[in-house]
């Protein structure tokens, strides 16, 4: 068994006066898929987020790839290029073409020069099936071609690990698909991916284990097999149960 | 120069004391400026916001043309037009009438564009639907779309009669007695800035309240534009 | 003589317009030289105000939002008067034409910072999140991915705003400076006739009628997909 990649231990984040997460233990093995599961407003965003750090954790330590999140000498922006995260709104450029959207990172932050970054953006977009689409601006695409890029905006970095914060949610049905064809493509090349989303079927296809959260815990985590065929906890039940009902 | 001469200058008690009168009254006038040419303005804007619901382009382009020639003069080239070349044409007109008409033909301008798209935003349903309920097109005007149209051109509307109070200063060139002329003539009298210098503290406190409302309203309507 | 000869005699009479045009014109290109001074000085300043405030270093935030609220509530006329009347009072001696461009500068230096500020607002925080996400440090994030989105929301508004405060160069005549309004009135005061405002108005459309309109395209042209 190969080492966690990602190592998150009692993990606490306090919004003012809320408490949205109430010490976390999440590890991710390498090439592992990890999916995370629960109500809305269970935290699972705010889990996903202090991963890399797009919110301050309150308490706890976040090792990512060996490097230490949390400490002031680590250089953040250096360290967000091993976390790819992809977001339900996508967050593309609108003023950029996709294959400026991809090629950002790659020039302003790995330095490459223009044609370099350029041919490397390309290989991203092929890699989402998008390269006939690299002229075109955010407002040309459709929702699932948008998340595509923003998949291929983000695995140009070459990350250790990806983070889906719900891919999927704000995509049409008929749009979903393709979008998890590339999530399940990146899969099989072997990234280490952790991925919020309501796709159940996805998860039971896919995931090596799935994390139940509630009220900013875990509270029960297994095998998909495990965690929708036999779950040991209530709360658990309950949701699977009125998830199924759908 | 001293602290005490730079305070002796600009923010000398006893010079605001002796410029008080002079500069109340100008204060008064100013309000009631205010008073006239902001109503004055309206009413020109609104006229000009209804005839541009005419489809018809023999009210079209001439609307238009007015509207943009009264956009590109300078307010105050308006007023000192008005004020010294009438008399020429053998019509004596007083400073305030002359700062009337200014402010009815430029402001109106204004009013009138903002007033326009205000009305264009009220989706045509509302007028079909008041139609439906035998509202003639004047009432269905009057009560339905206007009221919906000011309420969402409002930040532009408060910020266009900001800046007509503002312009009120520019009365002082026809020498009508309003806040920034009585300060003028206090100054010249004592030889002293601190006349001009409560005029604008004046205006200051007259108008952040309304500056500070505006700026909420405008960052909430620009984060709706995205 | 009847009326309309006289009105004609009055107001576009041939002499005195051939005597006067020449000064026309130089106040002409005078008010091209005072607008374009204000437009650099103005937006470059509201511009570097915006990016100052976006670093939310608190106190001075407060220091931006008190000097923008200062000059969207004083009347530009009363800025110019103070500067121009009231500064010799502290042995500092401006210029009309300095007294103009610094005030009017000021002015469109407020509103450019409001407007700029409000558009780098409205980008959305996901935008900022994106970046970050990537690896992009503060300053790149601003820099490539939200100022250009904040620009191109303030296009509209921003150049209407300029054009507005553009206009204001009319206001220098009040301090002596010459520009087009000033050598029309010191026309009308030699020459007893009025044909020197006719030609200051007209002076006037030929400058701002093509911005105003320029205006209205750039309103279309940008408009927010709502
Ligand atoms: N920036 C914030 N400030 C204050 N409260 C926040 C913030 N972000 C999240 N919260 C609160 O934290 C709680 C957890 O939010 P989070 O977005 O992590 O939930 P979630 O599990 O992702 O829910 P959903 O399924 O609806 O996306 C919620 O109650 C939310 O209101
Ligand atoms: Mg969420």
């Amino acid at each position: 068994m190969s080492a966690a990649i990602v190592e998150a231990r009692g993990v606490h984040k306090h919004f003012g006066g809320l408490h949205v997460l109430k010490g976390v233990d999440l590890a991710v093995r390498e090439r592992e898929l990890v999916f995370v599961i629960g109500p809305s407003g269970s935290g699972k965003s705010t889990l996903l987020r202090c991963l890399n750090r797009l919110e301050e954790p309150s308490d706890g330590s976040i090792t990512v790839d060996g490097i230490d999140m949390l400490d002031r000498r680590t250089d953040i922006n250096k360290a967000r290029q091993r976390i790819g995260m992809v977001f339900q709104s996508f967050n593309l450029y609108p003023h950029m073409t996709a294959l400026g959207n991809v090629a950002l990172a790659l020039r302003r932050v790995q330095g490459l020069p223009r044609a370099e970054a350029e041919a490397r953006a390309r290989q991203a977009l092929e890699r989402v099936h998008l390269a006939d689409r690299a002229g075109h601006y955010p407002g040309q695409l459709s929702g699932g071609q948008q998340q595509r890029v923003a998949i291929a905006r983000a695995i140009a970095l070459e990350p250790r690990v990806m983070l889906f914060d719900e891919p999927t949610s704000a995509l049409d049905p008929e749009l979903v698909g393709g979008v998890l064809q590339a999530m399940r493509e990146l899969r099989e090349s072997g990234m280490t991916m952790v991925v919020v989303s309501h796709e159940m079927g996805f998860a039971r296809a896919a995931a090596d284990r799935v994390v139940f959260m509630d009220g900013g815990r875990i509270v029960e985590e297994g095998p998909p097999e495990a965690i929708f065929g036999n779950p040991q906890q209530e709360r658990t039940r309950a949701f699977i149960g009125q998830i199924e009902r759908h | 120069m001293s602290f005490d001469e730079f305070l002796q200058a600009f923010f000398s008690l006893e010079i605001l004391q002796q410029a008080w009168p002079i500069l109340w009254a100008g204060l008064l006038n100013t309000l009631l400026l205010s008073v006239v040419v902001v109503p004055l303005g309206f009413l020109g804007g609104l006229i000009l916001a209804l005839l541009g619901t005419v489809h018809s382009r023999w009210v079209r382009w001439p609307l238009i043309a007015w509207v943009d020639l009264f956009r590109s003069l300078p307010p105050l080239v308006l007023l000192v037009f008005v004020y010294a070349g009438l008399p020429f044409a053998g019509l004596e007109v007083t400073a305030l009438t002359a700062v009337a008409i200014g402010f009815f033909l430029n402001t109106g301008a204004y009013y009138g564009e903002i007033l326009r798209a205000g009305i264009e935003s009220v989706p045509r349903g509302q007028v079909e639907a008041a139609r439906c309920t035998g509202l003639t097109a004047a009432q269905a005007m009057a009560h339905v779309v206007l009221p919906q149209a000011v309420r969402n051109v409002l930040p532009d509307l408060i910020s266009n009669t900001l800046e007509v109070v503002k312009l009120t200063s520019i009365a002082s060139v026809v020498a009508l007695p309003e806040l920034l002329f009585q300060a003028r003539q206090a100054q010249s009298v004592t030889y002293n800035a601190t006349p001009i210098m409560a005029a604008a503290v004046i205006y200051f406190i007259l108008l952040w309240p309304v500056v500070r409302l505006l700026s909420r309203l405008e960052n909430r309507q620009m984060a709706g534009r995205r | 003589m009847t009326n309309w000869d006289r009105f004609l005699d009055s107001f576009f009479n041939a002499r005195v317009a051939a005597e006067y045009l020449p000064k026309i014109i130089e106040g002409f290109w005078l008010t091209i030289l005072l607008a374009a001074c204000i437009i650099l000085a103005g937006v470059a300043a509201g511009l570097a105000l915006a990016v100052l405030r976006s670093l939310g270093i608190r106190v001075l935030n407060w220091a931006i939002i008190f000097v923008v609220d200062l000059f969207r509530a004083l009347p530009p006329l009363v800025i110019i008067a103070l500067l121009y009347f009231g500064l010799p009072a502290a042995g500092l001696s401006l210029s009309g034409f300095a007294a103009a461009w610094l005030a009017l500068s000021l002015v469109l230096m407020a509103f450019t910072e409001e407007i700029f500020w409000a558009g780098i607002t409205a980008v959305p925080k996901g935008q900022w999140e994106a970046a970050r996400s990537t690896g992009l440090g503060f300053l790149d994030t601003f820099t490539l991915v939200v100022l250009p989105q904040a620009v191109r929301m303030v296009i509209p508004p921003l150049t209407n705003r300029t054009i507005a405060i553009t206009k204001g160069t009319a206001l220098a005549s009040v301090v002596a400076v010459q520009e087009i309004l000033g050598a029309a009135q010191a026309g009308v005061s030699f020459s007893f006739n009025p044909t020197p405002l006719t030609l200051g108005a007209v002076a006037y459309l030929v400058l701002f009628l093509p911005v105003v309109i320029l205006g209205r395209w750039v309103e279309t042209r940008f408009a927010w997909k709502r």
